[in-house]
C-alpha cells in the first residue's frame, strides 16, 4: 500500500498557511466537552498540554516521573536552531530547511521539514515571553552559537542547560493550565495501551507506578509524545525511563512504525569506562566551536599522556578531511570517523576507545573565561565523571546512541494512521529524514506542540464529531485492553515464579537481558550495517526475546513502586522492536545519513543512497502470530517526492 | 586513589509504603568488590541485582537522567541529602568519594510534605502545587514580538539563570531542620523578579506561593543555611531574602499579604 501523507498543495511556503485557513475549528462553548489525552510531558507534551489547555479543551496529562518537569527534554544541553538571522550571517527560512532536509540524506517530507524552519523563530519569541533566561551578549540581546552541518551560527541556548530552561517555560505554561482547571496531571503513570473504538483512539490504559493500579482514561483524541526509544541499547546518552512501550503498544494496535532503523549516534559522549556503566553522558555538540577533534599520528603515541604529543604529530582528522565544515561536520560523519579512527587502532584513553576534544586553541585565544562562561556545567560534568579536569587535559570522547529518528507514522496533520492518534516529538518520525541536525529536536517538539498540534487536532474534533460519540470507559474495547494490560503483567509474575524454580543459571535477571540486548543492537544495528549480520540479529533477537521469558526472575509485587517490573515491561517491548529495527536495516539495501551500510559507500568512504529505489518512508504494519507476540511486518512506503530541492550527493568538504 | 575493589557496610531505610513503618536494614555483605569508577546509584543497580538473584526485595529508589539535571534521585547518604560531595546530585557521586570498608547509611528525603513512596522514593508532588500557584509567566501561546524587542542585560539574565537553574530534586528541603521549601520557591519568585517579563505578576505570583508553600505543610525558614550546603546547583540564600523582600513589598503594595484578600 502506498500512504498518502496528506500534504496540501502549493508552493513551499504557502502550504502551512493553506492548511490553516483550511481547518475546521471548535466553537468556544463546545471545548470543555471535548477530553484530549496527552501522553509525555516533555517539549511535546507540555507544550501541546499547555496550549489546548488555553484554547479551552478539557485536557489529561500523563508521565512516568513522579513530576511532569522531569521529562527527558530536561537533558538536552547545547541549544535551539531558529532562523533569526541576529548575527547577519545570511540565515533564512529556506536555509535551515536546507540544510535539515541536505543534514537528513534526503530521507524526510518537504513540506514537514519546511514548516519546522517557518515555526522556528516564532518558537524562540514564545520562550522569551515566558522568561526563558536564554544567554544574552553585553548589550542585552539574544545570543547565538554554531552546530553541526550548518554554516551560519543560528542556535540559541541557555548555557548548557537549554532543554532544562525550555521544559521549564513549557512546564509552566502547563501548571499554569492545570491552575485554571483546563488540564489535569496523572503523573507516575506508565500508558501501557491504546484504546481502539470503531477504529479511532478513544483511550488510554495506565498503571499508577505507586501502586500498581490499572486505570483507564477516555478521550475524543490521543496525543502520544513519549520520547525516543534509544535505550533499546541499553547504554546511550538518554535517561533511564525512557522507552519505546507507549508507541510499541500504539503500533500493536495498528499505528506504522516509521524508519524504525535510522538511529543517530552522537559523536561527542564520554567513552564507556566499564561494564558496570548504566549510561553514556553526552558532551554537547556545542563544545566543537571551540574543541578541536584529534588523535595522534602514530599509533605508539597513543599511549603517551597528550600534552607529550607535540602539535606536529596530531592529525585534526576533521580538518584535515573536511577543510569547509571542519569540525562542525554533521553527526553522522563525525561519529564514523570517529569509529573508523579507533577501529584502525589510534585510539586514546585507558581502554583505548576515545579520541581528543581539545580546547587548548581556543583557551590560548579567547581565554579560560570565555570557555567557563560558555560551557562551564559542561566541563564540570565531565571532571565529576572522568576525574580529570578538560582545562588542562583534552577531553576523551567516542560516539554514543543519542537520538532516533525513526518513530510512528504521521501525516502532515501529525496524525498517525490510526485516526484520532496524533504523535508528537521524538514519537513520530517526521522531519530529520536519516540524520538529524543538532539543535532541531527541540525546535521539532516545540513546534509540534506549541503551533501544530493545537490546530490540527482542533480539526479532527470539528470534522469527526459526529462520529466521536459519548463514551464512559466501560465499553468493551476498554475491557478488551485492559484485560491485555492485565494479562502482560501476569505473565511476567508468572515467566518469574516459574523460573525461579530452575538452577540458578538458568536463571536471568532483567537487567542481564537487557544489556545483551543492547549489545545485540549496537553491534548490528549501529555505526555500521551489514546484510549478514543484520540477518543474524533479526534471528538472535528471537532467541534472546525466548530466552527472556524463559528465564527472567524479578520482584513481583504487582501493587507497589516497582521499578523492575516497570522495567521488565519495557525490555518485553524492546525485544520486539529490535527485530522490526534490524528487518527495517535489512530491508533498506542502501546507505542513508546514519544508515551506513558497509556495502553501500563511496570511493572515500561516505554513505551511498539508492535514490531510485529507496526514496521512500518505510512504514511498517504489525503483524500478531495470535499470542501476543509479532509473527512478521508488512511494509508500506510514502514516496518522498522532492519537489523544490534537488537531489544531491552530500559534501562537507 | 582509592582501590580497585572496595567493600562497603550499607544501612538502608525501607519501607514498604507509605502507611507502613520503616526501618534501618543491615546489608554488611551485599556491597562488596565495587569499582571506584562505580556511580552511587550503579552501586545501588549491583546491589540490586544481587538482591533480585538470591531472592529477596531490590532497594527501591528513583533516577532517570542520571547526569544531575532531571532532579529524580535523592538520597540522604550518611546524613547528607546527596552525600558528602558539594553541588553534585546523588547520581554524580562516584565511589571514589569513599573508604573501603566504611559505613553507608542510606535513607529517603525526610519532611511532611514528601510522604514516603517505599524505601528511598518519596512523593514531591507537594513541589508541583507551589509551581501551579504562579511559577511561571502568564503568556497564551502565539504570535509574542520578536525576542530581541525585550532587551535583558548580561547581568540580569546570568541572575535569572543561577536562580532558575534549580533542578527541584527536593535536597534544600531534606537537609532543612523545619522542612523548609524557601530555597526551591525562592528561586522560582527570583528569576521573575528580575526579569522584565516577570514584572506584571510580580505580587500576586510571591503571595500565591508563599501561601501555598506553607498550605503543603512545609516548615518555615530560620536562616540555618543547610539547603544552600546541600543544594546541588548551588541556589544562593540570597534567593530567600529576595523572596522575603518580594513578599514584604507585594502584601504592602497590594494591601495583604493573603493573596485572597490583597488586590492581586
Ligand atoms: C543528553 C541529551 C542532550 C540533548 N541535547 C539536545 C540539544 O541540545 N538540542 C536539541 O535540539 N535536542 C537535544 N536532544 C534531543 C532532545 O532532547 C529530545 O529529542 C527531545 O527533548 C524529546 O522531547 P519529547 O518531548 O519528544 O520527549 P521526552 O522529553 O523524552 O519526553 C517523553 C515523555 O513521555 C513520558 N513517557 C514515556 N513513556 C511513557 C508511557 N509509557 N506512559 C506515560 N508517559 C510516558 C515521559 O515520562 C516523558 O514525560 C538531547 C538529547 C539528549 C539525550
Amino acid at each position: 500500500m502506498t500512504l498518502d501523507p496528506n500534504v496540501p498543495e502549493g508552493p513551499l511556503h504557502e502550504k502551512w498557511d493553506r492548511r490553516k485557513e483550511n481547518y475546521s475549528l471548535v466553537a468556544p462553548n463546545n471545548k470543555p466537552n471535548k477530553d484530549v489525552i496527552v501522553v509525555g510531558t516533555g517539549l511535546a507534551g507540555a507544550s501541546s498540554a499547555a496550549s489546548l489547555g488555553e484554547m479551552g479543551y478539557n485536557v489529561k496529562t500523563f508521565c512516568i516521573s513522579d513530576s511532569p518537569r522531569r521529562a527527558h527534554s530536561i537533558a538536552a544541553q547545547g541549544g535551539i536552531n531558529a532562523t533569526k538571522n541576529y548575527p547577519n550571517d545570511g540565515d533564512s527560512i529556506w536555509r535551515l530547511f536546507y540544510d535539515t532536509i541536505k543534514g537528513g540524506d534526503y530521507r524526510s517530507r518537504e513540506s514537514n521539514t519546511y514548516r519546522l524552519a517557518q515555526n522556528s523563530s516564532n518558537i524562540i519569541d514564545q520562550a522569551v515571553a515566558q522568561g526563558v533566561p536564554f544567554a544574552r551578549e553585553y548589550g542585552g540581546e539574544l545570543a547565538n552559537r554554531s552546530f553541526g552541518g550548518a554554516q551560519v551560527s543560528r542556535t540559541f541556548y541557555a548555557r548548557g542547560q537549554t532543554g532544562q530552561q525550555l521544559l521549564l517555560g513549557a512546564y509552566g505554561s502547563m501548571m499554569r493550565q492545570v491552575d485554571a482547571g483546563t488540564v489535569s496531571m496523572f503523573p507516575h503513570r506508565e500508558m501501557l495501551d491504546l484504546v481502539v473504538k470503531d477504529g479511532r483512539a478513544r483511550g488510554i490504559i495506565t498503571r499508577n507506578l505507586y501502586n500498581g493500579e490499572v486505570e483507564r482514561h477516555t478521550a475524543d483524541a490521543v496525543v502520544l509524545c513519549t520520547g525516543g526509544y534509544g535505550r533499546i541499547y541499553y547504554l546511550s546518552t538518554n535517561a533511564f525511563n525512557s522507552n519505546g512501550t507507549a508507541a510499541w503498544r500504539c503500533h500493536k494496535r495498528g499505528a506504522f512504525m516509521a524508519n524504525p532503523c535510522y538511529v543517530q549516534i552522537h559523536p561527542t559522549c564520554i567513552p564507556q569506562s566499564g561494564e558496570y556503566q548504566s549510561k553514556l553522558t553526552l558532551m554537547s555538540e556545542s563544545l566543537r566551536n571551540d574543541g578541536r577533534v584529534w588523535v595522534p599520528d602514530d599509533k605508539d603515541d597513543c599511549d603517551k599522556p597528550p600534552s607529550q604529543i607535540p602539535e606536529s604529530d596530531r592529525d585534526y582528522y576533521l580538518e584535515r578531511k573536511y577543510p569547509a565544515f571542519g569540525n562542525l561536520v554533521p553527526r553522522d560523519v563525525a561519529s564514523r570517523n570517529a569509529k573508523l579512527m579507533v577501529d584502525e587502532g589510534y585510539g586514546v584513553g585507558p581502554n583505548q576507545n576515545a579520541v581528543y576534544l581539545d580546547f587548548q586553541t581556543a583557551i590560548e585565544q579567547k581565554g579560560r573565561d570565555y570557555i567557563e562562561d560558555k560551557y562551564g556545567n559542561l566541563f564540570e560534568m565531565y571532571e565529576k565523571i572522568t576525574g580529570e579536569d578538560p582545562y588542562e587535559v583534552p577531553m576523551r570522547i567516542f560516539p554514543a546512541v543519542h537520538y532516533v529518528m525513526g518513530g510512528l507514522w504521521v501525516d502532515y496533520d501529525l496524525m498517525s494512521n490510526v485516526p484520532g492518534l496524533f504523535v508528537a516529538g521524538e514519537a513520530n518520525f517526521s522531519d530529520h529524514g536519516a540524520n538529524r541536525l543538532g539543535a532541531s529536536a527541540l525546535m521539532q517538539g516545540l513546534s509540534d506542540g506549541y503551533f501544530i498540534i493545537p490546530h490540527s487536532l482542533s480539526n479532527y474534533l470539528a470534522e469527526n464529531r459526529h462520529d466521536l460519540d459519548d463514551i464512559s470507559g466501560d465499553e468493551s474495547a476498554f475491557d478488551e485492553a485492559e484485560d491485555e494490560v492485565r494479562t502482560n503483567i501476569q505473565k511476567l509474575v508468572d515467566a518469574s515464579d516459574r523460573n525461579r524454580e530452575k538452577p540458578s543459571d538458568q536463571q536471568s535477571t532483567v537487567m542481564d537481558i537487557y544489556k545483551r540486548l543492547g549489545r545485540l543492537t549496537w553491534d548490528n544495528v549501529g555505526i555500521e550495517r551489514e546484510e549478514e549480520s543484520l540477518r543474524s540479529a533479526v534471528d538472535q533477537m528471537r532467541e534472546l526475546r525466548h530466552e527472556f521469558w524463559n528465564s527472567v526472575v524479578l520482584p513481583t509485587d504487582t501493587d507497589k513502586f516497582n521499578k523492575n517490573l516497570e522495567v521488565a515491561g519495557r525490555v518485553a517491548d524492546f525485544l520486539e522492536l529490535g527485530e522490526l529495527m534490524a528487518k527495517d536495516a535489512l530491508h533498506r539495501d542502501e546507505s542513508a545519513g546514519c544508515h551506513f551500510r558497509v556495502e553501500h559507500q563511496t570511493d572515500e568512504g561516505e554513505a551511498l543512497r539508492n535514490d531510485e529505489d529507496y526514496s521512500y518512508v518505510a512504514a511498517w504494519e504489525y503483524q500478531d502470530d495470535g499470542d501476543g507476540q509479532p509473527e512478521g511486518w508488512n511494509l508500506h512506503q510514502e514516496d518522498l517526492e522532492f519537489e523544490f530541492v534537488e537531489l544531491k550527493t552530500r559534501s562537507y568538504k | 586513589m582509592a582501590s580497585d575493589s572496595m567493600d562497603f557496610h550499607l544501612k538502608v531505610w525501607r519501607q514498604d509504603d507509605r502507611e507502613s513503618d520503616g526501618e534501618l536494614v543491615d546489608y554488611p555483605n551485599v556491597a562488596h568488590d565495587i569499582s571506584p569508577h562505580l556511580s552511587f546509584l550503579e552501586m545501588l543497580d549491583l546491589v540490586n541485582e544481587r538482591l533480585i538473584e538470591r531472592g529477596d526485595r531490590p532497594i527501591a529508589f528513583d533516577s532517570d537522567c542520571r547526569e544531575g539535571i532531571c532532579g529524580t534521585c535523592g538520597i540522604v547518604v550518611n546524613g547528607q541529602p546527596h552525600g558528602p560531595k558539594r553541588k553534585t546530585a546523588a547520581c554524580q557521586l562516584h565511589m571514589r568519594a569513599f573508604d573501603d570498608g566504611d559505613t553507608i547509611y542510606l535513607e529517603p528525603w525526610r519532611a511532611d510534605a514528601f510522604p514516603v513512596v517505599r524505601d528511598l522514593v518519596v512523593d514531591r508532588s507537594s513541589f508541583d502545587e507551589i509551581m501551579q500557584a504562579g511559577g511561571y509567566v502568564s503568556v497564551q501561546t502565539g504570535p509574542k514580538p520578536d525576542g530581541n524587542s525585550i532587551k535583558i542585560g548580561k547581568d540580569v539574565s546570568d541572575q535569572a539563570f543561577d536562580s532558575a537553574t534549580c533542578i527541584g530534586c527536593g535536597a534544600c528541603v531534606a537537609a532543612c531542620p523545619n522542612a523548609s521549601a524557601s530555597l526551591f520557591t525562592g528561586a522560582k519568585v527570583s528569576q521573575y523578579a528580575v526579569l522584565p517579563q516577570g514584572q506584571p505578576e510580580r505580587e500576586r505570583r510571591v503571595l500565591r506561593m508563599v501561601h501555598e508553600m506553607e498550605d503543603q505543610g512545609f516548615g518555615n525558614c530560620s536562616n540555618i543555611g543547610e539547603c544552600q550546603a546541600a543544594c546541588p546547583k548551588d541556589i544562593d540564600l540570597d534567593n530567600i531574602a529576595r523572596m522575603r523582600r518580594e513578599y514584604v513589598r507585594a502584601a504592602a503594595k497590594k494591601g495583604s499579604p493573603n493573596p485572597d484578600e490583597a488586590e492581586v
